[in-house]
């Protein structure tokens, strides 16, 4: 097996530059998700109306808890679809 | 000690106007009898619905906001939604003290964007 030594790279792994991830509701101070306003959720949700995890939002796990109760309960009122495509 | 809900409720599109708002009424004379205050209501009107409910696109989207003493106002009051054809979806909510200052700060957003309504449209 070719020793990692002498594996050459066609370009060299640029070591993606690593965007220091935070929490916006901790850096804005909001408190309280409101399932009520469809439009706000949608950040966090992807085309095909599915939670966006933690580690691509970086939302911290207190959170990404209320985001996803919030989501749920957006989802039972219908303010939200439970599957879709090409939702943004 | 007084506990703040919050309940949205999506009526069948199928009503006329006056009979979705009495059924509105009805919903929150429930809520005063069974002695709860309401301190806030909104009608959002007919709003297109994300996926269909009973067969039906449409709803009449109604919040109403109350105070209420104990857990049997809210029992009672999911029981008359249960009862009531009309309605074709509900959800109660408890407000922590995060959502109760939400829901102040939302109810002073939405009167103030009322009377700026109101201000355009007789300016």
């Amino acid at each position: 097996m070719a020793a990692p030594k002498d594996i050459r790279y066609l370009n060299p792994p640029t070591a993606e530059a690593k965007k220091k991830k935070y929490c916006r509701f901790k850096k804005s101070g909001i408190k309280y998700i409101d399932f009520k306003d469809p439009d706000f959720l949608l950040k966090f949700v992807n085309e095909q109306g599915k939670l966006l995890p933690r580690r691509l939002t970086g939302t911290s796990l207190k959170f990404q808890r209320k985001v996803a109760q919030a989501v749920k309960r957006a989802r039972h009122l219908s303010l939200m679809p439970y599957v879709a495509d090409l939702l943004k | 000690m007084e506990k703040r809900y919050e309940t949205v409720f999506i009526l069948t599109p199928v009503l006329s106007d006056d009979q979705a708002k009495e059924a509105a009424k009805k919903i929150k004379k429930t809520i005063t009898d069974l002695g709860g205050k309401v301190v806030n209501e909104e009608n959002w009107g007919l709003k297109k619905l994300a996926y269909p409910i009973q067969k039906k696109t449409t709803g009449f989207y109604h919040l109403i906001e109350f105070a209420g003493e104990g857990e049997a106002i809210v029992n009672n009051l999911e029981v008359t939604y249960k009862r009531d054809e009309r309605i074709l979806r509900f959800l109660t909510v408890a407000l922590d003290k995060h959502a109760v200052a939400y829901a102040d700060k939302r109810k002073g957003r939405v009167a103030e964007a009322k009377t700026k309504k109101k201000e355009s449209a007789n300016a």
